[in-house]
């Protein structure tokens, strides 16, 4: 068993020199070159929007702090603007589209279905998204990412949007053509890992969700273009949030993935149960599909019963499926600990976590922030009566950054760990960086959460350059805003740390050649421990249960406390 | 293995804690499903988009009808002051980047609140009650509204609507 990774891994089938892969030092498994190609490819564009949106960000976050007030008004908008595409479409989705690639090759023994499909959907999305970072530079869309009509900007920012859709959809058919062709060619015996089936989840959902770009985009663009009528501009926002919302449970999908992989290769954590963790992933793809109507809650036209069941779709089963995994991926952690041996107490195990591996503790944080700052907030201000507390203030700012960015972007840079020495095959520099890199970006995105979260509780709005003239938001307010301000410069100074890191490793790191990459940090196993001690004992797993425990109380507390906030306004109808 | 092929036999109903959990979870989830429908009978605050289709000429009409209507004063700087009758209707209208007329209501009274835009969408959001609803053109949304505190509130406007977006300001006056 190799030293840098907690898990012993199967021998692959042997590779025939003909078809292009070659074999990992680290894992032993196949590598197919074409795939590894282009996971280089969209993850090196993924890191530089994630530098674009990072500089934007801290430019944002230091007009917003009203003491520092940075950028003039027209700038702050166009920022903003830029700061929502390069983040929440441009990082994520070309982040996403190499996490497709690497899954549907490496474990399932697979070659990439086809180079040339892949040239197509990465030149459709990068010239996409130059155009639309162009664009709204020059000036000419500052309509922030909604872009919501009658607001209009210049054609291009449409057609822009249009081809990174188009260009992804590309890489999203490439993924199920390469699972296809595996599946055919038998490159594998039996069912997909647990990995590449909530790859396949997330990229389910980005169909439905891309397609609602299309609806949306093709019109607005048409009309952009002075060819069609002004579309109507609720129908817009309806239809725009099937995309934007949905897009985020792609993430949502993608990033849990992550965890259980992250999970498996630091401390060699399987799943308690496989039926129980790919059930959550199909309720993520059945029940997640109407959360457009989160962002229509207080909006005219779409009545009480409309609002009431589309935002908790069918009795919530796609927030279950996130409770699910909450507690899957922790257990399934502790069970790997306690079965090295580490049995002592409720937390016993948790001191001879692999904290000094980035990706462990990237992982963790991601978990952590995502379960109980962005999980909680957003049920609870996606309810129906809740949301009218707090529709467009900062509150629904502080939600997603805990989200998408304590989260998602957090979990994408875990688990670049691994992929730089894994697929670029240089061992990573700085390594004492590395390791405090998830730390202060996690540590950082929780100020600006928290920040934004209680400043919109006292209804500063979101998006929106200046509090001040309106005389309505004291000095409780205002220190808020400081604190998210402080947040973002540590979460800044985490976000460029990462990208040194990463553009420094791929210029200076040690070549690794045919040897294993250096290692990280994993979890060892005490001397007498067995695999499979554990096996029949289906209460193990305290640690887990504990945490869960006070999980589900804090959600219950938060959940009534804004019911009680809500009771004492104004009675509305 | 999340990265392996899982043995054959993976296809097995959850026990113990597992099991335990999917339980609680499920009820919880249960539970915040049915607290919406439970609020919108019993509950004093709800959301329930009634609108009509308005153009937004016609709203300006109907807004301006209304101030000259039931105006009772102006403010310092000359912006028209309107009374509605107790249970009556009363229009305010968004546009970048103001809401007119200033609104006089009595505590305790009932009043339908006419919410539209002239030109893009705007966020009316209540301060400091933090009160918040979507305002569209081409919408006249009603808001069946009952000040139950006095004093003077501030609406700012909390959706986007360009450069003036953040001095876009109205009033709301409860006696």
């Amino acid at each position: 068993m190799s030293s840098t990774l907690a898990i012993p891994l199967p021998a692959p089938m042997p590779v025939r020199p003909e078809v292009g892969a070659r074999k990992c030092a680290t894992t032993g498994l196949n590598v197919c070159l074409t795939a590894e190609k282009f996971i280089k490819l969209t993850a090196v564009s993924a890191v530089v929007f994630l530098l674009l949106g990072g500089i934007a960000a801290i430019l944002l976050a230091l007009t917003r702090w009203q003491a520092v007030h940075l950028l003039p008004v027209d700038w702050f908008y166009r920022i903003l603007t830029f700061h929502g595409l390069n983040m929440l479409i441009f990082w994520i989705l070309f982040f996403e589209v190499a996490v497709l690639y690497f899954t549907c090759t490496t474990p399932l023994n697979a070659r990439l279905f086809s180079a040339k499909v892949a040239w197509a959907g990465f030149i459709q999305m990068i010239v996409g998204a130059v155009m639309v970072d162009y664009i709204i530079l020059a000036g000419k869309a500052d309509v922030l990412m909604t872009s919501y009509l009658p607001l209009v900007a210049h054609p291009l920012f449409y057609l822009g949007i249009i081809l990174v859709a188009t260009g992804t959809l590309t890489g999203v058919f490439n993924f199920f053509a390469t699972l296809y062709v595996a599946k055919r060619d038998r490159t594998y015996e039996g069912s997909l890992p647990l990995v590449t089936y909530g790859a396949t989840a997330a990229a389910i959902i980005a169909v439905v969700t891309l397609l609602h770009g299309a609806i949306v985009m093709i019109p607005t663009f048409t009309y952009a273009m002075g060819w069609t009528a002004q579309p109507d501009p609720m129908w817009y926002r309806m239809i725009w949030w099937g995309l934007g919302h949905q897009s985020q449970q792609v993430n949502v999908a993608a990033m849990v993935a992550i965890w259980y992989l992250i999970g498996n290769l630091t401390t060699g954590a399987k799943p308690l149960n496989e039926t129980v963790c790919r059930a959550a992933f199909v309720l993520y793809i059945l029940f997640i599909n109407l959360a457009s109507a989160h962002h229509l809650l207080v909006d005219p036209a779409v009545g009480s019963a409309w609002k009431i069941w589309n935002t908790s779709y069918a009795m919530y089963l796609a927030v279950l499926a996130s409770m699910i995994h909450g507690f899957t991926v922790p257990a399934s952690v502790e069970f790997a600990m306690r079965e090295k041996g580490y049995t002592k107490g409720l937390f016993g195990w948790v001191t001879h976590l692999p904290w000094r591996n980035p990706a462990f503790s990237g992982a963790l944080l991601s978990l952590l922030i995502f379960g109980f700052i962005g999980g909680i907030t957003g049920v609870t201000l996606g309810t129906q009566q809740i949301n009218i507390i707090a529709h467009n203030t900062l509150r629904i700012t502080g939600h997603f950054h805990a989200t998408v960015v304590g989260g998602t972007s957090l979990a994408f840079m875990a688990l670049t760990y691994y992929v730089i020495p894994l697929i670029f095959r240089r061992n990573f520099i700085w390594r004492s960086a590395a390791r405090a890199q998830p730390w202060m970006f996690g540590g950082g995105i929780l100020l600006v959460s928290l920040g934004m979260s209680f400043a919109g509780s006292m209804g500063v709005p979101r998006r929106i350059y200046d509090i001040d003239h309106s005389g309505a938001f004291g000095p409780a307010a205002h220190l808020m805003l400081g604190v998210m301000g402080i947040g973002a410069i540590l979460a800044a100074a985490g976000l460029f740390l990462f990208c040194i890191l990463c553009v420094g490793t791929l210029l200076f790191g040690e070549k690794t050649g045919n040897r294993a990459m250096a290692d990280w940090g994993v979890a060892q196993a005490l001397a007498g421990s067995r695999e499979g001690s554990l096996a029949d004992d289906h209460w193990a797993v305290k640690g887990t249960i504990a945490l869960t425990a006070v999980f589900l109380a804090s959600f219950a507390v938060y959940y009534f406390a804004n019911w009680k906030a809500l009771a004492d306004v104004w009675p509305v109808r | 293995m999340s990265l392996a092929i899982p043995a054959r036999d993976w296809f097995k109903p959850p026990v113990g804690a597992e099991k335990l959990w999917i339980g609680l979870a499920l009820l919880w989830c249960f539970v915040m499903s049915l607290m919406m429908p439970y609020w919108h009978f019993r509950g004093k605050q709800n959301s329930r988009g009634e609108a009509y289709a308005v153009k937004p000429t016609a709203f300006l009409e109907r807004s301006e009808k209304f101030a000259a209507a039931n105006k009772v004063g102006t403010d310092a700087a000359g912006n028209i002051i309107a009374e509605p009758a107790p249970g009556g209707d009363a229009y305010l209208l968004a546009r970048m980047w103001s809401w007119t007329p200033i609104l006089k209501l009595r505590q305790g009274e009932t009043y339908r609140i006419h919410l539209s835009s002239l030109d893009l969408q705007h966020g009316f959001s209540l301060q400091p009650l933090n009160m918040n609803f979507q305002v569209l053109p081409g919408y006249d949304h009603v808001l069946t509204l009952t000040p139950t505190s006095k004093g003077e509130f501030t609406i700012v406007c909390n959706e986007f609507c360009g450069i003036g977006h953040d001095k876009m300001f109205g009033k709301i006056i409860v006696e």
